[in-house]
């Protein structure tokens, strides 16, 4: 599907925040398949965040959300979340882009957004999207209004625990839990995958401790002691599952399985294939079950009562034990198998206790560690002789010590060849049996028994030199001449156990190890012997409880697997493991929280018997506890979201991927970060509570953000009265020496908006320049001023103090360098400066793009959207600094550059979505169908769907009524369909969530089901119904049975409205022949189209011709004369010099206009307008401007100096005086250009003549953005800056012989300014011509009272006019430099091609119909349309267009005659649903 | 509302919203899950410019003893100014309530953002206790405050 020269009509847009998104969207509607990439899991980017914005007070979520869902549901544009580009191969109209997708561990295709599973999720996490002010759940969606409505899992990797553990016993997991105090679930989880939660709870080995990442702070979490807490309160009150249930709940498959060994390895074998269906018989040689947690943990540790339960849990899912059993041999095995036995585990231990292969070993009072266990056990034995000595330094002979302890003896003394610190038993047990009374002599070898009366008598040791195990075999040093001699009247010798494997091995069939044990196959535990599996200690040697339990569990799933003839399910992707060291926790800022001490029975009741010496955790303490938990991987893994999700979309093994993407182009718009404050330590950020960043007090302001839209100080939670706003943190310094741009407009924004929410509130902005250069800023900030009270005090406070008591803050200042003030505040919010994130760092290397030394994407010459590689474009804060409406012009001027370079293969890669023909039924009765929508348990957990769904399906007209768990799923979509054929419905009502997000996709839905898109009707059961009222009970489900009643009557009357097409004129009207007209035309031409460009001058060029440079260096000469031959060249621009446009009639798509010309006129029919009339320098009347020569505006002055070398050398000093004729209360407008130029001119003298004097008088220097560089460069070169008040403006006289004076104070320093300059240079003001006002009436579209046009929407649409088709570029929308006008045209050209190449346009749906025979023509909706639609036409009565209706209704509901209709809000479609709510079927009242 | 003489009445509000600012607000509280009275039944339109002032007086007339209208923050009408004329009309209702002897408190305007579910659910919460404390509407069927279908206790 590529082009001819294999181009493809794709374009890649990374990063999905307002101006990605506005490419993405221009690119889509003229024809582009876009793949937005964004790396956050939903798109929205900054602006989502924002309270109110500039200088509007717009809410910044009323604008976003319907643009959001725009993207969201738009067929050609795919999302791509949590996804980064990394790689960009091949060239310009031909990209490879590799796009590496980080797991979701969603399924974004099931997701329905319904929000069960963070309900579920017990993890709290810091919300990034309010500034980490409050809490979200691991499993999240970025914000409520989040596009793409799906969740995902925040997971970093592992945690250590889950990792650590044999069995992934899942601890975090049941940590979290815990600590959330759902004890019920958090014994579930920590019993899932171990069958044994009372045992390991209390003698676990613990290797979850061991890799804590808290043992980096103050001590691992003490996870068994939580499982132990967990396992006692459900023995005491959880819930209990009878034998008979467990027994029910098995599917038996009749095939039967052999496991030898009751031990943990045998038991969770036994259990795993019992659950999978098997009859499973367990043998044991000894007459109690358990193995060694029977028989070799003392009962001190583990009671039989416990082992007991654990077991018998396991043994009511109906598996039969054979005590006494031995199988021990081949011929055991094969005697199974004859029993019809299809598999056998052995689970058999390692009970052969090693030996020290000393003489003397075998007399009659001595024994082996496990030996002498069992038989305590067993009551075998009841008491010890005197001076007991135990060898070995393992958990058993700590374990047989202190069970000699307890039988009475006199001492016991143990003795190991390791240190103290380096014995393998755990430090907690050996802590214990010291303070038993256990001596230990560790660092010792016994060399030989000694021996009286055919007893055991006493121990020679040596020395240790040094001690280790290679490859299991020990490699012991001692020192000669050590020898020591103890006395002794028992020995037990614990020194480890080996399995009993050599009989089996008999025959050969299984075969061994060299250690002696089975030799298995790792993944299954497979035997040599086919169908015969082993694990535990007679695979590991002596082992663990927890390492036997995972053997049985991998052998169960292999001999299932085996049987059943399936291949080994795959173990899941190894995933990093998430490790934190003492550094990473203290960036984290943990705070200490000591491990809870486990509390033990006192020393004299332990010794006295076998009582269980550790107590289990008490509630609080345990929940304490849990509460140390890091969530190192954020998700705990405790895994809830999986059990609640009912659309069965979590992906818990969900894993990164990469994919390659071919695009024709590609568009950078990763947006900024923000400085961080924190760095500037002198203002106390994230020291001191109660001093934020300005996001985060947007956040605080907005009524969705922490606090609910209640400004309240962070440290108390009190309204502040003191508000100071300091700006450039992180912006205008020496580390970023750019402007941020937006800063000063925002803190003035957030000022205002505090005033309103708190009247009595101060707010003062300390701030250096008030940058309000942009459109209607100026105005902003006098209203901030003189309306709200806002305080401006020029200075950059240098430190912040705390209060300590208060936390108020406090900070001293001066404005003229002389007097000092203090004053304290409640609040202080600082203006972080914007930077480039460190994603867009990587996607700068990814794409190979030039970056500027502060590292945002360098843009070319005159051309803001282009990078430095071909095929690259740029969009939003990446490229410099800018707010919104930049940011949003410049996504679409890069859509344009994209669309230039693609034009041939417009339209190849595009999907368009096709319907079958529509049914006729208008005239049929109503056939409604109800579909109730359960969403998971958020509307069926509170109400009764299935009731909802029968009542309705007795209203009047109701033909079928049915209830689905996910209506909107791909199954529920499908029933939908099927049930509109099966039943011949002809009106659709779906109760569930909002209209608002999901209209649109059941829209879809019917007419893919031949029913026009109108025929539906949504009742909102969910979000404003259950989810608002969730403890209401029967008043929810009256409400929500109501609400699908009203849906019901209105559908009744709901009517198909057809949509007509036409195809639109495919080419262009262009008003101005300037830079931006130019732009503009060669833009859409470049795209295909043929243009028409107006200009009423005889040459085109405009400013371009009065300008001579620029700051940046690229000289618009160049320009004019590059554009000037391509407008030449390029065959389908006509250009008409000394015209005029007289006339335009018609609407978007299909307009006609009447152009005058010195040749007569013409009529063009175009599809779209582009008005680009620009603006031009002010003629200044005062300063003696036109009086004295020596006064020049900028544009003047600049061109004598670019003209006459001379001139420059002759000036000894010059001084400029900026805001000549603007930021006055008869022209508020900034000119946002003059000092710039200022400085540009500035610099310009300084290169000719270094030794010109210069000074600059100004009001507030406004070089936003880079151009702040050049401010900086002046103030070295010596430019002198003198800062006056409107109030107190410089006074310029003559003094005869030509000579001018100029007198000015500086603010800043209380310093008098006198100077006779030989250059008075003037920064005059914008204008726009006197002609636009004619102009917009042309074209029926407003000019503002500063005489600019005026755009349909400040924010999001800055290159519209509200009348659709119309759009403007350049200085008639306001003051601005060359490359912002070319970008501003480009911008242009690709919202007007998003008409000219639509294939076909559509008139209808929601618009207002004038019935022409009731009509009056009183022109009631003439005036009262905001849109100045409606028009009286020729037969005297009311028309609206179509197509230029924008649906609101005004003139429906102000028509006195009723002659006016708005489509599908007809009075009777909405009296429709009161009546329903009141009349029918002898409503009850809603209490 | 411990208070059982108060609870016996619950009164019936019809919410008219426009669908960009007050309609967004309310499915916002819900997101946000902010419990509030589940007396209110919304009719959703474009713009509150929509509203005439017939629907506001079948609603009351229908059997509603309270109507809201929603809009968005004035200078915010997603159609520029759609909810001012929806502020002169409610007037204008307000005015024939009190001549036909209706409370006007029963018929109120509110403005409210997209970003406002806060204030969504205090409005309503707001306008059901202020119509609680003006008994049943004298319009409904019936007539004399006595409600035709009752108002049993919830």
């Amino acid at each position: 599907m590529s082009g001819s020269d294999g181009k493809v009509g794709a374009v890649l847009v990374a990063g999905g925040g307002i101006a990605g998104m506005q490419a993405a969207l221009d690119l889509a509607n003229a024809g582009y398949r876009v793949h937005l990439v964004e790396s956050r899991t939903a798109i929205g980017g900054r602006m989502a965040q924002l309270d109110k914005t500039f200088p509007t007070n717009d809410c910044a979520m009323c604008t976003i959300s319907p643009r959001l869902v725009e993207v969201g549901t738009h067929p050609n544009i795919e999302i791509l979340t949590n996804a980064e580009l990394v790689a960009l191969e091949g060239e310009a109209g031909r990209f490879r882009a590799r796009v590496s997708l980080r797991p979701k561990f969603v399924d974004p295709d099931r997701c329905t957004g319904c929000g069960l599973c963070a309900e579920r999720c017990p993890v709290p996490v810091k919300d990034d999207y309010n500034q980490r002010l409050s809490e979200r759940r691991a499993i999240y969606k970025l914000y409520p209004q989040a596009v793409p409505n799906k969740f995902s899992i925040d997971r970093l990797g592992i945690p250590p625990c889950y990792d650590a553990c044999p069995v992934h016993g899942n601890p975090s997991g049941y940590a979290a839990l815990l600590a959330a105090g759902r004890y019920q679930e958090a014994y579930d989880a920590a019993s899932e995958r171990n069958p044994f939660p009372s045992i390991c709870g209390r003698v676990c080995v613990r290797h979850c401790e061991r890799r804590c990442n808290r043992a980096n702070l103050d001590g691992p979490v003490a996870l068994a002691s939580l499982k132990r807490f967990l396992a006692d309160w459900n023995a005491e009150h959880g819930r209990k599952t009878s034998p008979e249930e467990k027994r029910a709940s098995i599917r038996e498959n009749g095939r039967k399985i052999a496991v030898v060994g009751a031990g943990p390895a045998g038991l969770t074998a036994a259990l795993e294939l019992r659950r999978a269906g098997y009859s499973v018989v367990v043998f044991d040689r000894q007459a109690l079950p358990g193995g060694m947690m029977r028989l070799a943990i003392p009962a001190y540790r583990l009671p039989d009562g416990i082992v007991q339960a654990d077991i018998q849990n396991i043994l009511d899912y109906g598996i039969e034990l054979r005590l006494g059993r031995a199988v021990a041999g081949p011929g055991d095995l094969e005697a199974l198998f004859r029993e019809g036995f299809e598999a056998v585990f052995l689970g058999v231990g390692a009970w052969t206790c090693s030996r020290l292969r000393l003489p003397g070993e075998d007399l009659p009072n001595v024994s082996g560690g496990v030996d002498f266990l069992r038989d305590v056990r067993l009551g075998k034995k009841t008491s010890v002789r005197g001076r007991v000595v135990v060898i070995g330094g393992g958990n058993v002979a700590v374990d047989c010590a202190r069970t000699a302890r307890r039988l009475g003896a006199k001492s016991v003394e143990m003795f190991c060849l390791e240190t103290r610190a380096t014995m393998p038993a755990h430090p907690w047990e050996v802590e214990a049996a010291l303070e038993e009374g256990v001596v230990l002599h560790d660092g010792l070898a016994p060399k030989r028994l000694l021996e009286r009366d055919g007893l055991f008598a006493g121990l020679e040791t040596l020395d240790v030199e040094s001690v280790s195990f290679r490859e299991g075999k020990l490699d012991l040093k001692t020192r000669p001449g050590t020898e020591k001699t103890f006395a002794g009247d028992e020995l037990i010798v614990a020194i480890g156990q080996r399995p009993e494997t050599a009989p089996f091995a008999e025959g050969g069939r299984i075969r061994l190890t060299p250690r002696g044990t089975f030799e298995v196959d790792p993944s299954t535990l497979m035997t040599s012997w086919p169908g015969v599996f082993a694990g535990g200690d007679a695979v590991r040697g002596a082992a663990s409880i927890v390492e036997a339990v995972a053997d049985g569990r991998r052998a169960a799933r292999a001999i299932d697997a085996r049987l059943r003839g399936v291949p080994l399910p795959p173990e899941p992707t190894p995933s990093t493991v998430v490790t934190l060291s003492a550094d990473d926790l203290r960036a984290r800022k943990e705070k200490l929280r000591p491990r809870q001490a486990v509390p033990t029975i006192p020393l004299d009741r332990r010794l006295a018997g076998f009582d269980e010496v550790e107590l289990g955790l008490p509630e609080e303490q345990a929940r304490q506890e849990a509460q140390r938990c890091l969530y190192c991987a954020v998700c705990s893994f405790c895994r809830q979201c999986e059990k609640a999700c009912e659309a069965k979309a979590i992906r818990f093994d969900d894993a990164p991927s990469l994919r390659t993407i071919e695009v024709g182009a590609v568009i950078l718009a990763p947006g900024f970060d923000l400085y961080d404050a924190a760095k500037k330590g002198e203002y106390g950020y994230r020291r001191f509570p109660n001093v934020v960043t300005g996001l985060d007090y947007e956040r605080i302001l907005s009524a969705s953000g922490p606090t609910g839209g209640h400004v309240r100080r962070p440290s108390d939670g009190r309204e502040p009265k003191r508000i100071a706003f300091l700006q450039c943190v992180g912006s205008r310094d020496a580390e970023n020496p750019w402007c941020s741009s937006v800063c000063c407009m925002a803190a003035t924004k957030q000022a205002i908006l505090t005033r309103e929410h708190l009247p009595g509130a101060s707010c003062t902005v300390f701030v250096m320049d008030v940058r309000a250069f942009g459109k209607g800023f100026e105005e902003y900030v006098e209203r901030a001023q003189t309306k709200y009270g806002v305080r401006y005090v020029h200075t950059r406070p240098s430190q912040i103090r705390q209060d300590p008591r208060t936390r108020d803050l406090l900070f001293s200042y001066t404005e003229d360098g002389k007097v000092w003030k203090e004053e304290a505040f409640d609040l202080v919010v600082l203006s972080a400066g914007l930077r480039p994130s460190p994603e867009a760092d990587r996607l700068a290397r990814a794409c190979g793009i030039e970056r500027t030394p502060g590292g945002f994407a360098r843009s070319l010459p005159f051309r803001k959207a282009a990078s430095s590689r071909e095929g690259v474009f740029l969009a939003g804060a990446f490229e410099e600094p800018k707010d919104i409406p930049e940011s949003v012009t410049q996504g679409s001027a890069a859509a344009a550059l994209a669309m230039e370079l693609l034009a041939d293969v417009r339209g190849t890669r595009v999907k368009e979505r096709t319907y079958p023909p529509e049914k006729e039924v208008g005239a049929e009765a109503a056939r409604v169908g109800v579909f109730v929508c359960h969403c998971g348990s958020n509307i069926g957990g509170v109400i009764d769907c299935e009731k909802v769904a029968r009542e309705a399906a007795r209203l009047p007209g109701v033909v079928f009524a049915t209830h689905l768990l996910y209506t909107c799923s791909p199954d529920g979509l499908k029933t939908i369909r099927e049930k509109i054929e099966e039943h011949r419905l002809n009106r659709v009502v779906v109760a569930s969530c909002t209209p608002r997000t999901h209209e649109a996709l059941f829209q879809t839905t019917i007419r893919e089901a031949g029913l026009n898109a109108y025929l539906f009707e949504m009742a909102n059961i969910r979000d404003q119904c259950t989810w608002v009222h969730a403890r209401m009970g029967e008043r929810t489900e009256r409400k929500a049975a109501e609400l699908v009643r009203m849906a019901v009557g209105r559908a009744r009357t709901l009517e198909p409205l057809p949509t007509q097409t036409y195809v639109p004129k495919r080419q262009a009207l262009v008003v101005g022949g300037g830079p931006a007209g130019m732009t503009a035309a060669l833009s859409i031409a470049r795209q295909g189209f043929p243009v028409h460009l107006v200009e009423k001058s005889d040459r085109l060029g405009g400013n371009l011709r009065r300008i001579r440079t620029t700051l940046e260096r690229p000289r618009p000469g160049d320009l004019l004369a590059s554009l000037e031959r391509a407008v030449r060249e390029d065959s389908r621009i006509a250009v008409h010099l000394n015209a005029t446009v007289q006339e335009v009639k018609g609407f978007v798509g299909n307009f006609s206009s009447r152009i005058r010309t010195d040749s007569g006129t013409l009529e063009v029919e175009h599809g779209a307008a582009i008005l680009a009339t620009g603006a031009t320098e002010l003629k200044p009347a005062e300063y003696l401007y036109g009086q004295s020569p020596r006064v020049l505006t900028q544009q003047e002055f600049e061109a004598k100096l670019e003209d006459d070398p001379a001139f420059a050398a002759g000036l000894r000093e010059v001084v400029m005086i900026q805001c000549v004729g603007s930021r006055e209360p008869d022209r508020t407008v900034c000119c946002r250009v003059g000092c710039t130029e200022a400085l540009k001119n500035a610099l310009a003298l300084k290169r000719r003549n270094p030794d010109a004097r210069i000074a600059i008088l100004y009001r507030d220097l406004r070089a936003y953005g880079f151009k702040e560089e050049a401010y900086t460069e002046a103030r070295r070169q010596g430019v002198l800056f003198f800062r006056f008040a409107r109030e107190a403006k410089p006074s310029v006289r003559a003094v005869g012989d030509g000579r001018i004076e100029v007198r000015a104070r500086d603010l800043h320093s209380g310093l008098e300014l006198a100077a006779e300059p030989d250059a008075l240079v003037l920064s005059a003001g914008m204008v726009t011509s006197p002609d636009l006002r004619e102009l917009g009436t042309t074209f029926k579209i407003p000019v503002a009272l500063d005489g600019f046009f005026l755009e349909a929407h400040m924010k999001l649409r800055p290159v519209d006019f509200a009348s659709e088709g119309f759009f403007l570029c350049g200085a008639c929308h306001g003051p601005k430099f060359i490359d912002e006008s070319i970008a501003q045209a480009q911008a242009a050209a690709a919202r007007a091609v998003s008409i000219l190449s639509r294939p076909l346009l559509e008139v209808g749906g929601v618009v207002s119909r004038v019935d022409p025979d009731r009509c009056a023509a009183c022109l009631t909706c003439v005036r009262t349309c905001p849109y100045g639609v409606p028009r009286i036409n020729a037969d005297g009565v009311a028309e609206i267009e179509a197509a230029m209706c924008h649906g609101c209704g005004v003139c429906a509901a102000e028509c006195p005659a009723k002659a006016i209709d708005l489509m599908h809000y007809k009075d009777r479609q909405i009296v429709a649903k009161t009546d329903a709510l009141f009349a029918e079927g002898g409503v009850a009242a809603p209490a | 509302m411990s208070d059982p003489a108060r609870t016996a009445f619950e009164p019936r509000l019809v919410a008219f919203c426009c669908h960009y600012c007050a309609f967004a607000a309310a499915d916002l509280a819900g997101s946000l899950r902010i419990q509030y009275p589940p007396n209110v039944r919304i009719v959703r339109l474009p713009c509150t410019g929509r509203v005439d002032v017939i629907h506001l007086l079948k609603a009351l007339e229908g059997g509603a003893d309270g109507v809201l209208v929603a809009g968005c923050l004035e200078g915010d009408c997603h159609y520029l100014k759609g909810n001012l004329r929806a502020k002169k009309r409610v007037a204008y209702a307000r005015k024939l309530l009190a001549e036909v002897g209706v409370e006007p408190e029963r018929l109120e305007m509110f403005n409210l953002s997209s970003a406002m579910g806060g204030r969504f659910a205090e409005i309503v919460t707001e306008m059901t206790d202020r119509v609680r404390r003006l008994g049943p509407s004298p319009l409904r069927r019936g007539g004399d405050g006595a409600p035709a279908t009752g108002s049993a206790p919830p």
